[in-house]
C-alpha cells in the first residue's frame, strides 16, 4: 500500500501532497493561492501537415486514435454534454483494451451511469484512474479502493483551470459533435443527436496535444456556428451514432411533484422575495434538480406579478428558462449546458440564449468569471456541516456518488441558497462535520429545509433583512438538533487510511480527501 | 415448528419503512439479520432497539430478519411489535416516546378548512404532512388501508401519535366502520387523538356505540379531555338521518360527506357539476347549521387539476361548507385560499362590524350603513366572515387599530 506524506490544509482536513506521481497544493483559504507562471499550451502545429482542402476525415476512431500515437500511460479527454446517453467513451476504451494499451487516465467533464462499463477496464488495468467525477457504480468501485490509482474531482471551473494552467496535460481530447464538417468546425445545437452547446469540450480542444471529432451528421463546410474551431482539430470520424437523444435529455430536468420539494421550492422564493433579490434587472441560476427548477418557475410568477425582468439566468438551460426567455422575463439565458430540447431549439434561434463555457463562467484563474456576477445560486448539497461547509461528492456512508458539477464555481454568487431536506429517508442532512468538505461555510449563505431556514452569520445583512419575516428562521445548530431528534444521532462511517481520491478546489488546492471504505 | 409472522411493506420504491419477519425458535437465542440502506449509520441503533423490544415482551429466542429502507424508529418499533403479537398473545404494549410538542387539545370551534387524508399504513407521506400546515391530519386506519394490513397499521398510527411531531395541526384519525372501528380506539384514544372520524355513520346509535367505547378508555386511563367526532355521511340512508346523526353527541364538531361512496349508492356517477350530490350537500350543510356544527365537504380526487379544485371550493363555498378534505399537500393552500373570504367581502364586512361598533358606542340600537340598515342576522355574519379572514391570514388581528391609527 501507498504511504502517503499528509498535511492538514486550511479547511481542516488532512490532504496528501503527492498522488499519481504528482505534487499537490493543500487548500490555503479561499483567493490565498496565486498562481505564477504562464499558461499551459498544446504544441505548435503547421498546415504543412495538415491537408489543404481541409478535409481530415479519417475511416475510424480505431484509425484516430493509432495515428494520434495512443500509448501507455496517456490522459485520454472526453466531454458529458450527453449526459447519461454517451456512447463514444465506451469506444475509446474498447478499442485501447483491443491495441493492449494500459495505465490510461480517464479526463471526462463528468461521468454518468451509463459509463460504470468502464469498471471492467478499471479492473483489467486499461484505465490506471480517473479525473473528473465519480458517479454511482464508479463511486462506489472507487471508494472500496479498487482503482489503480487515485481519483481526482474537480469542478467544471476547475476542470478548464486545470488544463489551462497545465495541471493535466491531455494527451487526446475525443470530441463528440452532433454536426461537424471535414475540417473539425462542431456544434452541438444540431443534429440528430443535438445537445445545445459543447461548451466543457472548449479547454481540450485548445490545449490537447491530440484533437479529434467524432460526429454521425457531417455537413459540407462550413459547419456553423463552430462552437470548436477546426483549426484546432486533428482528425475527424464519423460513425453511426455518438450518442441516444432521449437519454442526453436528462430525467433530473422536470418541475418536481413531490410536495415536499415544491414547499422547499416555495419557501426559498419566499426567501428571496423578503431579501430583496428579485427586483428588476436581478440574476439568477437555478440547476438541474427539480426543487431548483421550481424555484425558477416562481421567478417567473414573482416577475410577472410586479411587472419586472431578469437581466439574466445562468443554465443549465431548460423548458422552463426558454420560457422565460421568450415571454421576456429575462433579457438572456446564459447557458453552460443544456437539458432539454427545449433548451437546444432556442439556443439555435433566439439570440438572446447565449453560449457560454467553464471558460467564461466558471474558470478561477482567470480576469474575473461570470459566477461571482449571479444575484442567486440555488444549489443542493448532500451534507452541511453547523459551520455551513458543504459535501456534494459523497454521501454520509462515506460513499463516493457525484460530482461536482459546476456547484463549487457557483458559490462565489451574491447569495448562495441550499434548498434541502432536513433528512433524507432516515439520513440527517444537518451534521458537526461533513464527510467530505467540497465547499468552504463561509460561501454558503443559506440554508433552507421544510423545518426552518438557517442563515450564515457572516450574512448580517441578510439576517437584518429577514428580522420580521413569517419564515422559520432558525440556527444550523438548532435545525441539527431537531433532524437528530427525529433520525437519532447516526454513527460514521469507518475509513482505512487509504487515499482513493481527492477533490479539487476550483484554484488546484486539496480541499479533501476521499478515504478508502472499511467495510 | 413455529409459523413465521410478518410486518411493514418492502418492494420497489419503498421509502422510510421496513419489512420485518420473525420466528420464534428454540434455543437459538436472538438473532438478528438485518439489511439496511442506513446500516452504516444506524445498524447498531437499529439492533439495539430488537434487543429492547423483545426484551421487553420477554421473548429470548427468535430469528427476526429485517429489510429496513430508512425507517424511524417509531415504525420500526410498530412493525416488530405488529409480527411479534401475532405470535404471542400479551397485553404489553411496547410504547415509544410521547413528544411534549403532541400533548394538546384542540378546540371545538377551531378553523377545519383542511384536513390531509394520510394512508394509516404508509410511513413515508406521514413523516413531513404537518409542515404542509393543514388544519387537520387523519391516519386513516379505513378505506386508504388494505384489509390485510389492518392490523399493523394500528401500531403504525398509534406510535406516530406519540412520536411524529404534528407541528400543531388538530390530530384526527379514520376509524373502520362500526362496529370494526370500535376496536381501532383502544390503540388511539390514550394517545391523544384529538379528533375521530366515524365513516359511513347512518344512525344516531353508532355514534352513541363510538362515544360509549371511548369513555370506556377513557376511564381505564383517567383521561377527562374531550375526543371530537366527525360522522361522515357517506349513502342515501345517512343523508336522510344527518340531522339525527348531527345531533346525537355533543362531541360532534363538524360533519362530513363522502361521495364516492354515496354517489355509488345512488347508482350514480360522480361529475365535475356535482349535480347528482347537490341534494345531499345541501341536507348535510343544513344538518349541520340546525346542530351548530362544521359542514364539510368531500375530497376532489383530481390532485393535478388545480383550477378544477379552486372552482370546486368556490361553489362549495357557496352552498355553505366551512371546509374540505384533501388527499395532497398541494392541495391544502388552494383550498385555504379559496375558503378564506376575499378582499371584497372582507372589505365588505369591515365596514358593516365598524358601523356596528360605532351604533354600539353611541347607544343606537338601529345599525346603519349610509342609507341602509343593517339586520342583526348580517353583523353577525360579516363579524364571522371577519373572524375566518383572522384565522386564515387575510387580515390582522389587529385590523380595527390599524387602520384607526391610519385615519
Amino acid at each position: 500500500m501507498t504511504k502517503y506524506n499528509l498535511v492538514k490544509n486550511a479547511a481542516g482536513r488532512m490532504v496528501p501532497t503527492e498522488i499519481n506521481g504528482k505534487t499537490l497544493v493543500p487548500f490555503m483559504g479561499i483567493g490565498n493561492y496565486r498562481p505564477t507562471g504562464r499558461k499551459y499550451a498544446p504544441p505548435i502545429a503547421t498546415c504543412a501537415d495538415y491537408p489543404s482542402d481541409g478535409n481530415k476525415l479519417i475511416p475510424s476512431l480505431k484509425e484516430a486514435l493509432i495515428k494520434s500515437g495512443l500509448k501507455n500511460g496517456m490522459t485520454i479527454s472526453t466531454h458529458h454534454h450527453f449526459r447519461n446517453g454517451d456512447l463514444v467513451a465506451q469506444q475509446i476504451f474498447d478499442i485501447a483494451f483491443e491495441l493492449d494499451i494500459k495505465d490510461l487516465v480517464w479526463f471526462p467533464s463528468a461521468s454518468f451511469e451509463c459509463h460504470s462499463t468502464l469498471i471492467k477496464y478499471l479492473e483489467d488495468g486499461t484505465i490506471h484512474h480517473i479525473e473528473g467525477s465519480m458517479n454511482g457504480a464508479l463511486g462506489k468501485f472507487t471508494t472500496e479502493g479498487k482503482m489503480k490509482g487515485v481519483g481526482v474531482l474537480r469542478s467544471h471551473g476547475g476542470r478548464y483551470q486545470a488544463v489551462q494552467d497545465g495541471d493535466v496535460h491531455i494527451d487526446i481530447a475525443v470530441i463528440a459533435a452532433p454536426t461537424a464538417d471535414t475540417f473539425g468546425n462542431a456544434t452541438g445545437d444540431r443534429g440528430p443527436t443535438a445537445c445545445g452547446l459543447l461548451g466543457f469540450a472548449l479547454a481540450d480542444s485548445q490545449y490537447a496535444d491530440k484533437v479529434i471529432i467524432v460526429s454521425d451528421n457531417l455537413v459540407p463546410f462550413p459547419c456553423v456556428p463552430w462552437q470548436i474551431h477546426g483549426n484546432n482539430v486533428d482528425y475527424v470520424v464519423n460513425i453511426d451514432k455518438i450518442g441516444i437523444p432521449e437519454k442526453i435529455v436528462s430525467g433530473t430536468t422536470e418541475i418536481t411533484k413531490s410536495p415536499d420539494r415544491l414547499l422547499l421550492a416555495e419557501m426559498t422564493a419566499q426567501f428571496c422575495e423578503e431579501a430583496g433579490i428579485v427586483k428588476d434587472g436581478f440574476s439568477f441560476q437555478a440547476g438541474a434538480g427539480g426543487t431548483a427548477l421550481s424555484i425558477g418557475t416562481y421567478f417567473a410568477d414573482a416577475c410577472r406579478e410586479k411587472g419586472i425582468k431578469a437581466r439574466f439566468a445562468r443554465g443549465g438551460s431548460n423548458k422552463y428558462l426558454v420560457k422565460m426567455l421568450e415571454e421576456g422575463l429575462t433579457d438572456y439565458i446564459l447557458d453552460g449546458q443544456t437539458f432539454d430540447l427545449e433548451g437546444v431549439r432556442s439556443m439555435r434561434e433566439n439570440p438572446g440564449h447565449l453560449n457560454t463555457s467553464p471558460f467564461t463562467s466558471y474558470n478561477y484563474h482567470g480576469k474575473g468569471n461570470f459566477s461571482s456576477m449571479v444575484d442567486v445560486v440555488i444549489l443542493g448539497a448532500t451534507e452541511v456541516d453547523v459551520n455551513y461547509n458543504a459535501n456534494v461528492v459523497s454521501h454520509s456512508d462515506g460513499y463516493l456518488l457525484h460530482g461536482i458539477g459546476g456547484w463549487q464555481n457557483c458559490l462565489f454568487s451574491k447569495c448562495t441558497i441550499l434548498p434541502i431536506p432536513l433528512f433524507r429517508d432516515r439520513i440527517p442532512v444537518i451534521k458537526d462535520e461533513v464527510t467530505t468538505i467540497c465547499g468552504p461555510g463561509e460561501l454558503i449563505d443559506v440554508i433552507v429545509t421544510e423545518r426552518g431556514i438557517a442563515i450564515n452569520p457572516l450574512r448580517k445583512d441578510l439576517i437584518e433583512k429577514l428580522k420580521n419575516s413569517t419564515l422559520p428562521i432558525k440556527t444550523i445548530e438548532q435545525l441539527k438538533e431537531e433532524g437528530e431528534k427525529i433520525c437519532g444521532v447516526p454513527d460514521k462511517p469507518k475509513f482505512t487510511d487509504e487515499v482513493v481520491a481527492i477533490v479539487k478546489w476550483v484554484d488546484g488546492t486539496v480541499i479533501d480527501t476521499v478515504w478508502k471504505i472499511d467495510k | 415448528m413455529d409459523k413465521i409472522a410478518s410486518a411493514g411493506n418492502k418492494g420497489k420504491g419503498i421509502r422510510s419503512d421496513c419489512f420485518v419477519s420473525i420466528e420464534i425458535t428454540k434455543n437459538s437465542g436472538l438473532e438478528i439479520q438485518l439489511e439496511s440502506k442506513v446500516k452504516v449509520l444506524y445498524g447498531e441503533s437499529i439492533k439495539k432497539l430488537v434487543h429492547e423490544i423483545f426484551s421487553f415482551f420477554g421473548i429470548t429466542n427468535a430469528k427476526v430478519i429485517i429489510e429496513d429502507f430508512g425507517a424511524l424508529p417509531f415504525v420500526l418499533a410498530a412493525r416488530i411489535e405488529a409480527a411479534i403479537k401475532q405470535l404471542i398473545n400479551t397485553e404489553k404494549e411496547f410504547l415509544t416516546a410521547f413528544l411534549e410538542e403532541n400533548k394538546y387539545q384542540t378546540t371545538r370551534e377551531r378553523n377545519r378548512i383542511s384536513r390531509l387524508y394520510l394512508p394509516g399504513n404508509t410511513p413515508p407521506l406521514m413523516i413531513n404532512a404537518g409542515v404542509h400546515k393543514p388544519d387537520g391530519i387523519i391516519l386513516d386506519l379505513e378505506d386508504a388501508v388494505a384489509p390485510a394490513k389492518k392490523g399493523e397499521a394500528r401500531f403504525l398510527v398509534r406510535n406516530a401519535l406519540r412520536s411524529l411531531d404534528f407541528y400543531g395541526v388538530e390530530r384526527m384519525v379514520r376509524i373502520n366502520q362500526v362496529p370494526k372501528g370500535l376496536e381501532d380506539l383502544d390503540y388511539i384514544i390514550p394517545h391523544n387523538v384529538n379528533l375521530i372520524l366515524i365513516p359511513k355513520a347512518e344512525s344516531a346509535d353508532q355514534i352513541i356505540q363510538v362515544e360509549n367505547k371511548i369513555k370506556e378508555i377513557q376511564n381505564k386511563k383517567g383521561i377527562n379531555h374531550p375526543v371530537w367526532y366527525m360522522p361522515i355521511i357517506e349513502s342515501s340512508l345517512g343523508v336522510l338521518k344527518s340531522l339525527e346523526i348531527a345531533q346525537s353527541s355533543k362531541n360532534i364538531v363538524a360533519m362530513a360527506i363522502g361521495l364516492e361512496d354515496y354517489t355509488a349508492d345512488l347508482g350514480t356517477k360522480r361529475t365535475l357539476e356535482a349535480t347528482e350530490s347537490f341534494f345531499a350537500r345541501c341536507q348535510v350543510v343544513n344538518a349541520c347549521r340546525a346542530a351548530g356544527i362544521q359542514p364539510i365537504d368531500s375530497v376532489f380526487s383530481d390532485v393535478a387539476d388545480m383550477e378544477g379544485l379552486k372552482q370546486n371550493v368556490l361553489k362549495s363555498k357557496s352552498i355553505g361548507f366551512d371546509g374540505m378534505g384533501c388527499i395532497h399537500p398541494r392541495q391544502i393552500k388552494v383550498i385555504h385560499d379559496n375558503y378564506a373570504p376575499d378582499n371584497d367581502e372582507i372589505e365588505k364586512a369591515k365596514k358593516i362590524v365598524n358601523a356596528f361598533i360605532e351604533a354600539t358606542e353611541k347607544g343606537l340600537g338601529v345599525v346603519s350603513l349610509g342609507t341602509k340598515m343593517i339586520d342583526p342576522p348580517v353583523v353577525k355574519r360579516a363579524q364571522k366572515l371577519i373572524d375566518l379572514a383572522i384565522n386564515t391570514g387575510k387580515l390582522s388581528k389587529n385590523w380595527r387599530e390599524i387602520e384607526n391609527d391610519k385615519v
